[in-house]
């Protein structure tokens, strides 16, 4: 949590140290949410309208795939259920990583305005400020939404349930949250040179969720490729699901790789402190 | 010539956003691949869905794309800038302009979406068309009704969002009712599923409401679905609701400007 650049220079050193700035850092944005959360609730009917409104927005792309099924039996050779899962694994995963640093793509709109400064200058972590501001309760609307499909989806999927398998399904939706996270963090850090291209990240965050939420069999194999090989999406669900659902993988990769979920997680989330940093560090003060 | 050059400022104060802009490009490209291939997928295994092919269903899917920053489909379009006024007070300063509240805004919208239609919609459509099999049409006239009907759309859209912006002077904040609102807008504009996929007598009343004004009847005109008086129709439907909708905000707008108060001096 608390990868950031400008108090690298802090006097503490060694394993504890780090122990102790990632607690602080933890401290500072467990304090930043709960004023959020103070505030979000002073307007109550709003908040409760936001909430209820992003579960029916998550809804709809859920009430989508019904209509389609409502003409069809199986989508890419997947049923309902399948496909129910396949959209509460990505939903899910994308919601916890989007309630935890959904706002930091207002990061880019920061540098612009020159308040970025402002958080450089507090004695708390950088990315601990960014990551909890104008944190968003509202976005447990999406979470439910994912739970309640995923929930209904696992009592209709056929798959012959070991310890194993039902272990695997909290584990996916866990990894797949911390690559979410790592690519909304990528994609702060790449608003600190292109601070207009909030969208960009989007197509990696929301638009690779609902991806995610088809099959694979529906895309052609290049973009499979891609977000199994450049942007590592495909380990948040496609992969672990297929093998819980006893489906050949399209790029036919061996089988060990359906779960490596969690060491690309942490490859991930390696890659977006490198980011992070080297985002930070360069940050030039737009000045007035 | 006042609001002319209202609309004239909009469109260069986004034009001034070019790497915004980009990446909105490239967003919009994303999806519109996503999309293309749940589209190819569902109307290989149901031919003829809803009377559209798969050429069509897929250029349906661009225009979605090509449509979705112009007429304001997702985001609020320029409208959460009235509302944060009316929040904290400076539409107070609006009111004592000269100009009418309801005209500046329709003029500044309208600014936005060529641009935004130029902008945003060009190359995602030229993508798509070059990706994917495509129904796009010949004839310079069906192009023109296109461009008729997106303006339509324009006007339809912000007409909707305008009577929602107002509301902000009873709740204050706004957030809740713009979501809800975008969230209608969303399903039944035809965003998530082409309306004519719906089922039954929900998919009738759907088509009837002034949503399907700003994509589904657009791409059905493009897609040329309507012949020379169906489409004459539809373009007629588009302005029925525009002249309702717009009738209906500057109502709500007479009661709301009743209401303001403006304090200190």
């Amino acid at each position: 949590m608390a990868e950031d650049g400008a108090r690298a220079g802090a006097a503490v050193r060694g394993f504890g140290g780090v122990a102790v700035r990632i607690g602080e850092g933890l401290r500072a944005y467990g304090l930043i949410v709960a004023m959020w959360v103070r505030s979000t609730l002073a307007y109550r009917t709003s908040f409760l309208l936001t909430a209820l409104g992003h579960f029916a927005a998550t809804g709809l792309d859920f009430l989508a795939i019904l209509l389609m099924f409502s003409h069809i039996t199986a989508l890419g050779g997947f049923t309902l259920p399948e496909v129910a899962f396949l959209y509460g694994t990505s939903s899910a995963a994308l919601g916890l990583a989007d309630l935890a640093l959904g706002s930091m793509d207002r990061l880019g709109s920061r540098v612009r305005d020159g308040t970025m400064d402002v958080l450089l200058v507090r004695p708390v972590p950088v990315f601990a400020q960014v990551a909890a501001d104008r944190f968003a309760l509202r976005r447990l609307g999406r979470i439910t939404q994912a739970a309640l499909v995923l929930g209904w989806s696992l009592t209709r999927v056929e798959v012959a349930w070991t310890p194993g398998k039902v272990l695997l399904v909290p584990l996916m939706v866990l990894c797949g949250a911390v690559i979410f996270a790592a690519v909304f963090t990528v994609g702060a850090a790449f608003q600190f040179v292109a601070q207009d291209a909030a969208e960009v990240q989007n197509s990696f965050t929301y638009g690779g969720s609902t991806l995610l939420q088809y099959p694979p069999t529906v895309f052609a194999k290049d973009l499979v490729r891609g977000v199994t090989f450049i942007v590592p999406l495909a380990f948040v669900n496609w992969l672990p699901a297929l093998r819980l659902l006893g489906r050949d993988d399209p790029l036919g990769l061996p089988g060990w790789v359906d779960f490596l979920g969690p060491v690309v997680a942490a490859l991930m989330c390696g890659v977006a402190g490198l980011a992070w940093r080297t985002g930070l560090r360069n940050y030039r003060s737009t000045g007035s | 010539m006042l609001y002319a050059a209202v609309a004239a400022g909009s469109f260069r104060r986004y034009a001034t956003y070019r790497i915004a802009t980009a990446s909105g490009v490239f967003t919009n490209t994303v999806f519109g691949f996503i999309i293309a291939y749940t589209y190819t997928a569902l109307w290989t295994a149901r031919p003829h869905l809803g009377g559209y092919d798969l050429p069509q269903a897929l250029t349906y899917a661009w225009t979605g794309q090509a449509l979705l920053a112009a007429t304001g489909l997702l985001t609020g379009g320029g409208m959460d800038e009235l509302q944060e006024r009316i929040r904290n007070g400076d539409i107070a300063v609006d009111l004592h302009r000269p100009a009418d509240l309801q005209l500046w805004w329709l003029a500044a919208d309208l600014g936005r979406a060529a641009f935004q239609l130029i902008g945003r919609g060009l190359l995602p459509m030229a993508v798509g068309t070059l990706a994917f099999p495509s129904a796009l049409p010949a004839s310079a006239v069906t192009w023109l009704l296109f461009l008729v009907s997106v303006a339509l759309g324009v006007v339809v859209g912000f007409a909707l969002r305008y009577l929602v912006a107002l509301t902000s002077f009873w709740l204050l904040d706004g957030a809740g009712v713009s979501l809800v609102a975008m969230l209608l807008c969303m399903f039944c504009s035809g965003m998530v599923l082409p309306l004519n996929v719906f089922p039954g007598a929900f998919g009738e009343v759907v088509r009837l409401l002034p949503w399907s004004s700003m994509l589904q009847v657009p791409a059905d005109v493009l897609l040329g679905v309507h012949d020379g008086t169906g489409a004459a129709l539809a373009l007629a439907f588009q302005a029925g609701w525009a002249a309702v909708l717009l009738a209906a905000g500057r109502l709500l707008q007479s009661v709301a400007t009743r209401k303001v108060v403006v304090q200190g001096g």
